[in-house]
């Protein structure tokens, strides 16, 4: 029977299938952040049980960091009194079970999602799990990822093994090329906008066709990470030349013979001709606008150029009151535009879009140019090792020369834990994942973007067209 | 845990589709290294609403939330379900649930319970009519079971019923698995190991 990659990869995992109960499920990698494990570490303390695989696991500091400005000690304040209790409650923990931590400010410090595939830890085949529902952002290279809820994060630490029901499989294929100005997070916008953010839940993606393999390996994470926006839990890219490239040579790949074993080994992963998937999804990658949500949830979003829509539309009372709801917290009106809409915050950062390919399109998008009058623009990196390459590059200094704020890595203004939020009203554009009410502070409103739309609605102070920006740039990269 | 037995409670009408779990707990009461204090963030934002349900006299000694099709969507936080159960609710009855929640409720016994639509709008048109009427449930028997005596069927795997109706842990029976999971580990080096290279 042919496979899918899904499924090659969850029949290496299964340790036991006992009788009337879920597939036990081997886990590769762990992944630990302050928010979702502190609880867990308590059920563990409480049992009296060790971690039982600290070295496959990996903890950071990423939600409840500031991203502020180092003090003359060159630490990173801690202000919130909270915060300073869960970071120090993590590396306690991290110490307790033996399990490698890197504390705020520390070289390879960052979001949970960008640092495990720049060490090299994310490797194709793998199954990875984190407390967190982002974890399916390594999904692009091949692995199976997902997240968990923090009982679960205490089965891993516990057993490295979670029980698991096998979910459907569901192929997005995007065949075709985009445009210039059109990127990842165009696409996964798009597929979101498409099916709904409930439209995958009990499904695993996988992404295919040409338009997927021509992105690089930063832009397959951007749109893996949103999976879970579309309601399911992993989405999977099978892995390429391209996912080999990208890994080699990292900190945690593997080296010599061990290096030709694995990629013999990551070859065969690949979805067999033939495999089935159950569900199907096909979009054409020529014909992708840049995309915008303007509404409080991922799928409610449109080409930038269309109007928004009107509730009456709906003949289903819930989905009628949910965008009576999202028009009425985002105080617009059914049939206006969004071109030209007021921005008052533009965020560039999360594990959506961090990395150092966004950064780059970010500068070479607002150089030579300014951020409006009245708006503040926050470059967030997503992790230390993504800041000082930038620095390296000379980027941090595009960003604040054009008035915008270079920060220290973290989550940031994307969940608002650590102070980086809007003000109740305030528009932002944002290169983040969630729209949903509040997420980016209390009262604030968020229209997602791509990192390009982002820049030239900073720009121009108004939800602005990026296309109609790349074309006067010459781009040194292709958008990706 | 303790095995979760039939109960009867009024409810909380909330039919609004895909409620995100940042509605549920939003992130700034995510700070804590407990799950008990979670009770005051519950839905916190809309309670800020004086119209909002959940301030509502008639539906104060409601103890199940019945919610809009793909409650609990977004972050995978099991905040979610401590604060809803903190909170005082025993079930959310819905359409659909988001995968994360729905598994995440199923392990701190917070019954997160499927019905077809026609249900759901019977179960809202009670709530409605009258707000103190209780509808029973009966996970044995997988029904809620309303003051009129219609009953609806509800699906759970039989591994969470199992578990809900007999108390039993999830960490305890994994642990029990450790011969297995040693024999894999045998055959299956590990793939990384985080510590630096
Ligand atoms: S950047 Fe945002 S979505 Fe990503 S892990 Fe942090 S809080 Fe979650």
């Amino acid at each position: 029977m042919p496979k899918t990659l899904f499924e090659k990869i969850w029949d290496a995992h299964v340790v036991s299938h006992p009788p009337n109960s879920p597939a036990v499920l081997y886990v590769d990698l762990h992944l630990v952040h302050e928010v979702t494990s502190p609880q867990a570490f308590t059920e563990l303390r409480q049992r009296g049980i060790k971690a039982r695989r600290p070295l496959q696991t990996i903890a950071t500091m990423d939600h409840s960091t500031p991203t502020t400005p180092r003090g003359a000690d060159g630490l990173i304040p801690v202000t919130d009194a909270m915060a300073v209790t869960q970071l120090k409650t993590l590396v306690d923990n991290c110490h307790e079970h033996g399990i490698p931590v890197f504390e705020l400010g520390t070289e390879k410090q960052g979001i949970v999602h960008v640092i495990g595939p720049e060490l090299g830890l994310t490797q194709p085949g793998m199954t990875i799990v984190c407390g967190d529902s982002h974890t399916s952002t390594h999904g692009a290279f091949g692995a199976l990822a997902f997240g968990i809820g923090t009982s679960e994060v205490a089965h891993v630490l516990a057993t490295q093994t979670l029980l698991q029901n096998k979910p459907l499989t569901y192929e997005i294929r995007v065949d075709g090329q985009l445009q210039d100005g059109v990127t990842a997070k165009d696409i996964i916008l798009a597929v979101i906008a498409n099916i709904g953010i409930g439209g995958g839940t009990g499904h695993v993606f996988e992404y295919t066709g040409s338009a997927i393999r021509s992105l690089s390996m930063e832009a397959r994470m951007t749109i893996c990470n949103m999976s879970i926006e579309g309601g399911a839990r992993a989405g999977l890219i099978a892995p390429d030349e391209t996912t080999f490239d990208y890994i080699q040579g990292r900190p945690h790949a593997p080296q010599g013979a061990d290096w030709d074993k694995a990629v013999a080994y990551w070859r065969t992963l690949p979805s067999d001709a033939g495999a089935t998937y159950d569900k199907q999804l096909i979009l054409d990658a020529n014909t992708l606008a840049p995309m915008i949500t303007y509404g409080t949830n991922p799928g409610m979003g449109m080409c930038i150029t269309e109007c928004v829509p009107d509730p009456k539309q709906y003949s289903d009372n819930s989905q009628k009151m949910a965008l009576d709801k999202a028009l009425a917290y985002m105080d617009l009106q059914p049939g206006q535009p969004l071109l030209g809409h007021k921005v008052d915050v533009v965020f560039v950062g999360s594990c959506t879009n961090s990395r150092i390919s966004d950064l780059r399109l970010a500068a070479q998008m607002i150089k030579g140019h300014r951020v409006a009058e009245g708006v503040r623009m926050l470059v967030v990196p997503g992790s230390q090792t993504v800041k000082r390459q930038a620095e390296a590059e000379g980027l941090h200094k595009v960003f604040v020369e054009a008035g915008a704020e270079w920060r220290e890595a973290g989550c940031s203004m994307c969940i608002a834990m650590n102070g980086d939020q809007l003000q109740p009203g305030q528009y932002a554009v944002s290169t983040s994942n969630r729209n949903f009410e509040g997420r980016q502070g209390r009262g604030g409103r968020t229209f997602l973007a791509s990192p390009l739309t982002a820049v030239a609605s900073a720009i121009n102070g108004v939800v602005t067209d990026p296309r109609t920006m790349v074309a006067e740039r010459a781009f040194e990269v292709a958008p990706a | 845990m303790e095995p979760l037995k039939p109960f009867s409670a009024s409810l909380v009408p909330l039919p609004i589709e895909n409620i995100d779990t940042d509605q549920i707990i939003p992130a700034r009461y995510l700070k804590v290294t407990d799950k008990n204090s979670l009770a005051e963030g519950c839905f916190t934002d809309w309670r800020q609403d004086p119209e909002f349900v959940l301030n509502n006299p008639r539906y104060q000694n409601g103890h199940i939330l019945v919610a809009g099709h793909n409650f609990g969507c977004g972050s995978s936080r099991e905040h979610a379900p401590w604060a809803l159960k903190a909170y005082g609710f025993q079930a959310v009855i819905s359409t659909y649930f988001a995968d994360i929640f729905r598994n995440n409720s199923l392990k701190n016994g917070l019954l997160p319970i499927v019905v077809d639509a026609e249900t759901h709008q019977a179960l809202l048109d009670l709530a409605e009519e009258a707000p103190e009427a209780e509808v029973h449930i009966d996970l044995a028997s997988q029904t809620v079971t309303l003051p009129n005596g219609q009953k609806a069927f509800f699906p759970i795997d039989p591994f969470s019923k199992t578990c809900l109706l007999e108390g039993i842990d999830e960490l305890g029976y994994l642990m029990k698995q450790t011969p297995e999971i040693e024999a894999f580990e045998v055959s299956h080096p590990a793939r990384v190991q985080t510590l630096q290279p």
